[in-house]
């Protein structure tokens, strides 16, 4: 016996099936409803072997071309895509972010000052608050009880304010006289590091907790001694990119924080 | 409309009961919300009544997987729910309406929807065609490609439902799916309930007596944390009878049985806990 049916039963099957003993019927019957190629075979062999069926189809397609082109379509979007990168409520965020990169560059070129340098690091975190929070995202109940989930969608999501903050701060920065090589270790270190403390005390918190740190730790000592601070030199450069990679292993090992199955309600209210 | 069904689905289930809780203990915050909950459910439509601050949330949402059982077992679809469960394959086929339903307000219906089948995983191509159904199925076909901060109270609820029903899920959960509805749109939840009853779980969280008794197979009353009565509608129609003629309640004649049923059985359960 071959894997797929013959052509002559096939034929048989397309003219009423009269005559195909009742166990070969089942068995061809389950074998078209997996075998495309046999079910295409079949088609072939309707057009051959049976006009009136043939006819029926076509006044079924007829008929259903009308029903079809009378009810509602589902339309060809691209822009609901974006959707699935950034959570639908960040945009007012995102555009925080740019007026405060905007705000430091202009006190920048005002005042000769190192603002955009100083604020580069934390500015991520007022888009990434806005990944995996409940305050933030409307639907975040939804989302959390969905098999989407989970650290991969929440890295996913941060990816996207990346991607719209880092090239803002290379700018800003390359008119300011900020180099990448100088905030962008930093930068990623404060964006991990609110994902990896999020998984803890929740993400909102989180961020508010570094920002809040980062401005009164460096941001205002640099201010008011009016230079810029040491842990922003290239030689503090080892020490961010080793800091990286233990928030990274943290990240991976707490994942399934992001997950769900809480016992306390901290990320929710 | 209809859709093709797999095997899959039709298969025989190696476990008794959908959603089965032993000894359930979930904490809200700091409080014990539910506390010592025995529940078994099967195919069919469940009217979770109780009072405010019963439970009524906090157990649909650790059904819905968002929160972790503090003590007890909860096993779904066969399944215990605890650390090492593979959360991603249970919630597939979980639908969820939660309580205070959030949305997108300038999503349009039909995109709103279409994201939740995103999250929840279904393939792209079997998508459209649900959304599709999804959204006729609770009648706002009409209405498909408004913004949902267009639609009126109802009509959110009702697309909240639509996202809960888009996956076709074996456990269905719909938290206050009434709250908004007008008499007309109530009597088609109900039909809608029925008919998603006869192959599906689903828990109704509700505090109008009313709709359980009309759509309901099967009724749960929780109290304080605490499973109090599961019957059919017709034995809590059947305790406030017994109840209005023994205990002779103040009952006015509008009140129908159910009701007075419900307040019987709590009276009676809170009298027993405080003796």
């Amino acid at each position: 016996m071959t894997d797929h049916v013959s052509m002559a039963l096939l034929e048989r099957y397309a003219t009423g099936g009269q005559g195909i003993a009742a166990d070969t019927l089942w068995a061809v019957e389950a074998h078209l409803e997996g075998c495309a190629p046999c079910r295409e075979r079949l088609g072939e062999a309707v057009v051959r072997r049976s006009p009136e069926a043939t006819a029926l189809l076509a006044a079924v397609r007829a008929k259903l071309a009308t029903e079809v082109a009378s009810s509602p379509q589902m339309p060809a979007q691209a822009t609901r895509r974006v959707g699935r990168w950034v959570p639908p409520g960040i945009w007012p965020r995102l555009a925080m972010t740019i007026v405060v990169i905007a705000a430091a560059l202009v006190l920048d070129l005002l005042g000769g000052g190192q603002f955009v340098l100083l604020v580069a690091p934390v500015v991520p975190l007022l888009g990434v608050a806005a990944v995996w929070s409940a305050g933030l995202d409307p639907a975040h109940e939804l989302v959390v009880a969905s098999p989407r989930a989970g650290l991969f969608m929440v890295l996913r999501r941060t990816l996207a304010v990346l991607l719209v903050v880092i090239p803002a701060l290379t700018v800003a920065g390359a008119l300011a006289g900020a180099s990448p090589a100088r905030w962008l270790l930093p930068c990623l270190v404060f964006t991990a590091g609110a994902l990896a403390l999020g998984e803890l005390i929740g993400l909102r918190w989180a961020a508010s907790a570094l920002a809040l740190v980062w401005t009164a730790g460096v941001i205002a000592p640099s201010v008011l001694a009016a230079r810029a601070p040491l842990i922003l030199e290239p030689v503090s450069l080892p020490y961010w990119a080793g800091l990286l990679a233990v928030i990274a292993v943290a990240l991976v090992l707490r994942r399934d924080a992001y997950t769900g199955l809480r016992s306390e309600t901290w990320s929710v209210r | 409309m209809v859709r093709a069904v797999s095997t899959a689905e039709t298969a025989a289930t190696a476990y008794a009961w959908t959603i089965h809780a032993d000894g359930l203990r979930v904490r809200a915050g700091r409080r014990m919300a539910v506390d010592g909950l025995d529940l078994a459910m099967d195919t069919g439509v469940h009217g979770l009544l109780g009072p405010n601050g019963a439970g009524k949330t906090t157990l649909v949402r650790s059904i819905a997987t968002v929160l972790r059982p503090a003590g007890g077992t909860l096993t779904l679809l066969g399944e215990k729910v605890n650390g090492r469960l593979d959360l991603r394959g249970l919630r597939r086929q979980v639908g969820y309406l939660p309580q205070e339903f959030g949305y997108y307000r300038r999503f349009t219906v039909r995109e709103f929807v279409e994201y939740i089948a995103w999250l929840k995983d279904m393939p792209a191509a079997e998508t459209p065609g649900a959304v599709q159904r999804a959204i006729d199925r609770v009648g706002l076909t009409d209405r498909a490609d408004d913004r949902m901060k267009t639609l009126s109270g109802g009509m959110v609820r009702r697309a909240g439902i639509a996202q809960a029903i888009v996956n076709d899920p074996r456990i269905l959960l719909l938290d206050e799916p009434t709250a908004g509805l007008d008499p007309d749109q109530r009597l088609q939840l109900r039909a809608l309930l029925r008919e998603l009853g006869t192959d599906t779980c689903v828990l109704v969280s509700t505090h109008l007596v009313e709709d359980v008794a009309a759509a309901c197979t099967d009724v749960l009353l929780i109290d304080a944390g605490r499973l109090v009565f599961q019957g059919v509608p017709a034995d809590l129609a059947a305790a406030g009878d017994s109840a209005g003629t023994s205990a002779g309640t103040s009952a006015g004649t509008s009140d129908s049985a159910a009701e007075r049923g419900y307040s019987a059985i709590l009276r009676r359960h809170r009298r027993e806990r405080e003796s």
